[in-house]
């Protein structure tokens, strides 16, 4: 092999494949964590609140997760469900439920901790106030704990968007796929990857540096 | 199904041992070079610290499957020359060393500053104020962090995979292509990584308990 | 006069510690009753009760013909569902020791939730009355603050217009002023002092003698969960008849002469 000659501009030319696969990456780390959410405080309700069977259940569910390689997950969802006679999801979405399950498993710990982590003091000056049960948990208990767990929210979704990279594996035409695609038929190796590369960085810290701005702006506990 | 799996077992198994091999070299030499690079964040020149913050902050930010792909294929076009488990071992190294160099820099950090004085005014020199009154404080704070880590390279471990490296995840895609009821084997290597892991974890335990003079 | 609060031969104990040992206490409208005494004595414990954050073992609450918390169901003591211990609640201010604001809503937000959610005045009624309470507390200005931005004395006078902004008829002070600054404390005390002089009906736990002797209608000495001794504060403060009173006032010998 001779030296290398660069051709950005070949690289640069297949840029909105880059780009879509970027948007894609997103899109899928959002919903993920949407999705992953509801599994999250149904989890840490479940833990917290449930009957027995119940806590061990989620209590496996989060030991299990949080120790098998989430590429395992996301085979099994693509492949494995369909010998099941789960076919309903395409490559896309099989990813999507795999990233979903995942962080499931985080977020219930994240939950957890943050309802746990609302000072008994406001549940009872919720309660003097005389608001209802429910009300005290949609108008105090809630946003209160939304706000505590903010920061690990903006963490898991950057997190999240990182392991989107995984969806590559199954053909998912995101960012890394992207990459992919371009050093399979162009062979411009090292173009194609520092591209990904740079756009995983800029995406990454741009997202966390706007986040933080978010979790300022509402960061009323101090 | 019984046949299956006298076929399958030996498979998993191999597989399970280059899981684990992975997982020793990289964690090995993740914390070394982490200790080091940690160091040097905290108490390096000013250009030393520079380009270890940057070496952390960009490897931290790169999926680690990007950073497996840029040292598998885009290293050789440099004329670099890997075979797929080197170029493996390597990407996940420096991927372990960028995350246990800030958990080694926020576990000295997380020691009262006064510790340090103190230590100074004892006389002790910078070494020995490390290595006799800092660390050994530091170190229970580091143990829970660090085990996040190395549970982390043994899920990493299954992306090498990728690379055609046979380890327990592409043992189980072998096996499972040739069976009829693939089931049992995702089953059986999950559970494989989750006592991998597990284990890992109570290690870490013990090891905290080992430390629990420290109260604070 | 009836009594607006009866407090009737209350027990309750943690475990094997009895902290309330058969209290009996009525409050009459418009009156303010202190309860005074050491740490542990069941003031604290007392004053949650009648706000039916503690459950008790024996005996009964009442405001003005409704009991708190409880009903006689077949001669046995039941616990009411929430919803309706949250509508008794209501008529029943309490300001704590840690401010308790809600930290993520605004001075006037806090204010008006109640009315809000619980009385179910419109938004703009709720912070009508809202504002003239923040207002009456000296805070006008701070009312699109946070929590946090605020001092102690600041966020303790937030609690009590929000409190107080219910209408309630009883208010329940649990040592409001404990947690703050020495210096944030007479503000506090002085809003205090206005609500009585308005008629306002106190139930107060405090260790601030001069302020009990001077707002108090009736001082309550409690101490290991009994009433050693009540009257008025010019009798109990000044001269006390039981020898554990005389010890516990020794440590406010200063503030009292």
């Amino acid at each position: 092999m001779g030296a290398y000659h660069f051709n950005w501009f070949l690289a640069w030319q297949s840029f909105p494949r880059f780009y879509w696969g970027l948007a894609l990456g997103l899109e899928l780390a959002a919903l993920s964590l949407l999705i992953g959410s509801v599994i999250g405080m149904a989890g840490a309700f479940g833990r917290s609140f449930g009957p027995t069977w119940l806590r061990l259940a989620v209590m496996s569910y989060v030991e299990f997760i949080r120790n098998v390689p989430l590429l395992l997950l996301i085979y099994f969802a693509f492949y494995g469900l369909p010998k099941i006679g789960i076919t309903m999801f395409d490559n896309v979405w099989s990813f999507v439920v795999a990233l979903s399950v995942y962080s499931g498993a985080y977020l219930t710990e994240v939950f957890r901790a943050g309802v746990n982590s609302v000072p008994v003091g406001y549940t009872e000056a919720a309660k003097a106030v005389g608001l209802m049960p429910w009300q005290r948990v949609r108008l105090i208990i809630l946003p209160v704990t939304f706000r505590i767990i903010l920061p690990s929210l903006s963490n898991t979704f950057i997190s999240l968007f990182k392991d989107t990279a995984l969806a590559s594996a199954v053909a998912v035409p995101e960012l890394t796929y992207a990459a992919e695609w371009l050093n399979v038929n162009t062979f411009r190796t090292i173009e194609a990857w520092t591209f990904a590369a740079v756009m995983y960085l800029f995406a990454g810290y741009g997202i966390a540096f706007i986040l933080r701005r978010i979790e300022r702006r509402y960061a009323v506990i101090r | 199904m019984l046949h299956d799996m006298s076929f399958a077992l030996p498979q998993l198994l191999r597989g399970l041992g280059v899981t684990l091999e992975i997982g020793a070299i990289v964690v090995t030499a993740g914390s070394l070079a982490g200790f080091v690079v940690g160091l040097s964040l905290l108490y390096g020149g000013f250009a030393v610290r520079l380009a270890a913050r940057l070496y952390v902050d960009t490897i931290r930010g790169l999926p680690v499957l990007v950073l497996i792909f840029v040292i598998y294929f885009a290293l050789p076009a440099f004329g670099l020359r890997f075979s797929a488990f080197q170029a493996g071992i390597t990407a996940l190294s420096i991927f372990a060393t960028a995350h246990i160099a800030e958990i080694v820099r926020g576990g000295i950090d997380s020691i009262p500053r006064a510790q340090m004085d103190a230590a100074k005014a004892v006389g002790l020199t910078f070494w020995q104020r490390l290595h006799l009154v800092i660390l050994p404080q530091a170190v229970r704070r580091m143990v829970p962090s660090w085990v996040n880590v190395a549970v982390e390279i043994v899920k990493g471990s299954a992306l090498l995979s990728l690379l055609g490296i046979i380890d327990l995840l592409l043992a189980m895609q072998n096996v499972v292509g040739v069976t009829f009821s693939p089931l049992p084997f995702y089953g059986l290597t999950a559970f494989l990584y989750f006592a991998v892991n597990f284990t890992i974890s109570r290690i870490g335990g013990l090891m905290e308990r080992r430390f629990a003079y420290l109260k604070y | 006069m009836a009594p607006i609060l009866k407090i009737s031969d209350l027990h309750k104990h943690f475990g094997p510690l009895e902290v309330l040992r058969g209290i009996s206490l009525d409050v009459d409208p418009g009156q303010v009753v202190a309860l005074v005494g050491a740490s542990g004595s069941g003031k604290t414990t007392l004053l949650r009760c009648v706000n039916a954050l503690e459950d008790y073992h024996k005996g009964s609450i009442s405001l003005g013909d409704e009991q708190i918390g409880y009903q006689e169901l077949n001669g046995r003591r039941v616990r009411l569902p929430e919803s309706r211990v949250a509508r008794q609640r209501a008529d029943l201010g309490m300001v704590f020791q840690s401010y308790n604001l809600f930290p993520h809503m605004t001075v006037l937000d806090n204010v008006a939730l109640g009315l809000v959610y619980v009385q179910k005045k419109s938004r703009a009624e709720a912070e009508r009355i809202a504002l003239s309470w923040i207002e009456r507390v000296g805070l006008a200005e701070k009312v699109k603050s946070y929590p946090f931005q605020l001092s102690g004395g600041q966020q303790q006078r937030v609690a009590i217009a929000r409190a107080v902004a219910m209408q309630p008829k009883v208010m329940l002070f649990d040592e409001v002023t404990s947690a703050l600054d020495p210096e944030l404390i007479g503000e506090v005390l002085a809003v205090m002092q206005n609500l009585a002089r308005g008629g306002q009906t106190m139930l107060v736990v405090s260790h601030e003698m001069m302020f009990v002797r001077e707002v108090a209608h009736r001082v309550v000495f409690m101490d290991g969960g009994v009433i050693v001794e009540q009257g008025p504060p010019e009798e109990v403060l000044v001269r006390p008849r039981t020898e554990r009173l005389q010890t516990f006032l020794t440590r406010f010998r200063g503030v009292l002469r």
